[in-house]
């Protein structure tokens, strides 16, 4: 059995006066899919900010490891550097400063982070042999080479800003990868084309951690676990075919299962 | 960035820390009719000049402060050095190694030499009131370019001097003028004969080195049919904790079917009130270009202008002011059409920082029978904190009818969603801040050739440091 490589404890969210998560509990070893599933509202998307580190989430209880280190002490640019990335529901646009100015300066970061822990020290990569380093990323995930010299993320349809997430973590690498609903606002092609990226960059030992509202998306990239989460909690977890028996009976089956009504949030936990 | 290496150095340090300097005529503190005469003495001028300089005072004595903008009223002008020419500068040198050493090893530090070495066609390097070098390469030279330190073109070509100099700028025009007017000294003269086309650019810098300085460089430019030229200037002196004044006065003709681009990085430091004067005349089918970065100064107050005389004239204006703590950049730009068909834009980007305040302050004028004139007007400001201020003031006068005139205006901060965004991505606050706000000002900056675009991102980068605690 491997160990963990990140291991959420009791979380407690708050954002402004209101908590959101009432204390998960996860485990993520190396080279696993998961999924978190979940209506709208549920926290999802608190989950996957507040393990990025967004100074808006405040953590009132709980500890989460990430291979071996307190993850919530860190800044998010430490949590980077450390080999987390969080693949953006609303990836945010940058007004005159374009993909591949923004990609390097994010690639030397990362890298002289990781640098430094190993007492070592890093040459910036040079603009020439990171565009050739970006230019088979951008083919390996689909992407015209062109995109380089546009400004980040302006203009980007919602299919290309997503694609334009997998190719960071396609530059960046990561250990654990968090793709907060990829599959938000997609038509089937462009799902089908978003999920044939992501196993194209994926590496067998990276993991994954899928936030999703729907299933479809599971169709594509497979997961080992799937976990479903309401009202700010993780309520049943089990392998891909719980996801198809949600597809098949809605959240209500879970609802049902674990004795949440709709109208008054929770009632009881069971496990 | 083999090429770009000597900026890999620069930091704030660079810019402020003074020279030692010995000063073989170091005015005195304060302005009257003996220093005049002898700064008009000293440097051999012609009749003229010393009745224009008199004159000028005159006018200065005479005309208030302005009563808009910025308060002047601290600015003392008794306690101000108004003429300094350091010990060893007899005449400007045309080769580095002419250069005495400390004076060479400041410009060093600031990276012209190397500058002029890869990309430039001429250099001139101003320290206080006097040119320390001065150099047009061969090519030019034997095209019929002038390119002259401005002391020595009103001795090599008094007419030509004579017959431009303060006619686009008249000394009468508001007090800042006709002290200029009064004790200018320096500077640079561009003569482009009808047709040439420069095909680098041509840089003057200038230092400020003594303290309590005045510096009052005149900049002269003619650039005749058909011709082409790009002029840059970098302007930085040393931090003292008393004031400096900068009013140099900058006239540009463009005649007609010339084409002119004049770029500025003013870096004065924050000791520095920046009162700086800069216009242009456009005649028929010509194109004059204003691109501007401001940083540094304590205040500024400039306004470049350009007159679009002649039918089918465009100026276009790009600037972009930062203030940070204790700085008030009061910037903009003004456009007067005066013939038909001419056409002007203006984009002109602000950011406050740390309680800075930057304004935008413009003049739209068209004149009656400039028909068909068309005029675009954008300003963008970028506020990075709470303490931090921007003001636009864009005023129109229009007296035709037959003319197209757009103003968009927007003020912007930045989210924490975004910066969230950048420092996921491993970027730390300070460099995230720095990549959006040079980003922001990326439109003006593309403008710039590439060393200075360099040099505009790292001093933003370094304005940017420790921004958030």
């Amino acid at each position: 059995m491997t160990e963990s490589l990140l291991t959420i404890r009791g979380l407690k969210v708050r954002v402004e006066e209101t908590e959101i998560l009432h204390g998960i509990d996860l485990d993520i070893k190396s080279g696993e899919i998961h999924a978190i599933m979940g209506p709208n509202g549920s926290g999802k998307s608190t989950l996957s900010s507040a393990l990025m580190g967004h100074p808006k989430y405040e953590i009132t209880e709980g500890t989460v490891l990430f291979r071996g280190e307190n993850l919530l002490e860190m800044i998010p640019e430490k949590r980077a550097a450390l080999g987390l990335f969080l693949s953006f529901q609303y990836p945010k646009e940058i007004p005159g400063v374009n993909l591949v100015s923004f990609m390097r300066a994010s690639y030397n970061a990362v890298r002289k982070a990781q640098a430094e822990v190993r007492n070592e020290t890093c040459e910036p990569v040079t603009l020439f042999a990171f565009k050739k380093m970006m230019m088979d990323k951008m083919s390996l995930v689909g992407m015209p080479a062109s995109f380089m010299e546009r400004a980040t993320n302006e203009g980007f349809s919602g299919g290309e800003k997503k694609k334009c997430e997998i190719l960071q973590m396609a530059v960046l690498e990561p250990i654990l990868a968090i793709l907060d609903e990829t599959d938000s606002g997609l038509d089937i092609d462009a799902l089908k084309d978003i999920c044939h990226a992501i196993l194209e960059v994926r590496k067998p030992e990276q993991a994954i951690l899928m936030i999703t509202h729907y299933q479809r998306i599971l169709d594509y990239i497979a997961p080992d676990h799937v976990h479903v989460m309401m009202n700010g909690k993780i309520v049943m977890s089990g392998g891909s075919d719980l996801a198809r028996t949600i597809e098949s009976e809605g959240y209500d089956y879970v609802r049902e299962k674990v004795g949440i009504t709709k109208e008054s949030g929770f009632k009881m936990i069971t496990s | 960035m083999g090429a770009l290496d000597y900026l890999e150095d620069l930091d704030r340090s660079v810019f402020d820390s003074a020279n030692q300097q010995d000063y073989a005529v170091r005015a005195q503190k304060g302005l009257s009719e003996a220093l005049i005469r002898k700064i008009s003495a000293t440097k051999n001028e012609p009749e003229w000049m010393l009745e224009h300089r008199l004159k000028s005072l005159k006018q200065f004595n005479e005309m208030a402060l302005p009563t808009w903008g910025v308060d002047l009223s601290v600015l003392n002008f008794d306690d101000i050095i108004y003429y300094a020419a350091p010990d060893e500068m007899k005449g400007y040198a045309t080769k580095w190694e002419d250069v005495p050493d400390d004076i060479k090893k400041t410009f060093e530090r600031l990276g012209i030499p190397e500058a002029e070495r890869k990309v430039l066609a001429g250099t001139g390097a101003q320290y206080d009131s006097v040119n320390a070098y001065h150099k047009l390469k061969e090519e030019w030279e034997s095209k019929g370019v002038i390119f002259e330190d401005m002391d020595q073109a009103l001795k090599k070509f008094p007419d030509l001097v004579k017959q431009y100099f303060m006619k686009c700028v008249p000394f009468s025009d508001h007090k800042f003028a006709a002290l200029h007017g009064a004790v200018w000294s320096g500077g640079t003269f561009l003569y482009v004969p009808k047709g040439v086309k420069v095909t680098a650019p041509l840089q003057a810098y200038f230092r400020m080195n003594a303290q309590s300085m005045g510096q009052f460089e005149h900049t002269l430019i003619i650039v005749e049919d058909g011709a082409d030229a790009h002029y840059i200037e970098g302007c930085s002196a040393p931090k003292y904790g008393s004031t400096s004044l900068h009013a140099g006065c900058v006239e540009v003709y463009v005649k007609p079917n010339a084409k002119f681009r004049y770029s500025s990085v003013e870096n004065w430091s924050q000791d520095t009130y920046n009162l700086n004067t800069k216009r242009a005349i456009v005649d028929a089918d010509a194109i004059m270009e204003w691109v501007g970065g401001n940083l540094g100064s304590g205040v500024t107050m400039l306004y470049p202008c350009s007159i679009l005389r002649g039918r089918g004239a465009r100026a276009d204006h790009l600037g972009v002011a930062f203030a940070n703590k204790g700085q008030i950049q009061d910037t903009g730009a003004k456009v007067i059409h005066v013939g038909p068909n001419t056409t002007s834009t203006v984009l002109a980007k602000g950011i406050s920082k740390g309680g800075g305040v930057s304004v935008y302050r413009g003049l739209l004028q068209i004149n009656k029978g400039a028909k068909g004139a068309k005029s675009n007007v954008r300003c963008d400001a970028l506020i990075l904190d709470g303490d931090s201020r921007n003001d636009t003031y864009p005023e129109m006068k229009i007296y035709e009818d037959d003319v197209s005139i757009g103003h968009e205006a927007s003020v912007g901060k930045i989210s924490d969603e975004q910066l969230f965004y950048l420092r996921s991505r491993g970027l730390s606050e300070d460099e995230a801040l720095a990549m959006i706000v040079n980003g922001f000002i990326d439109p003006i900056v593309r403008a710039l050739p590439l060393e200075y675009a360099v040099e505009m991102n790292r001093l933003i980068e370094m304005e940017m440091e420790g921004a958030i605690g």
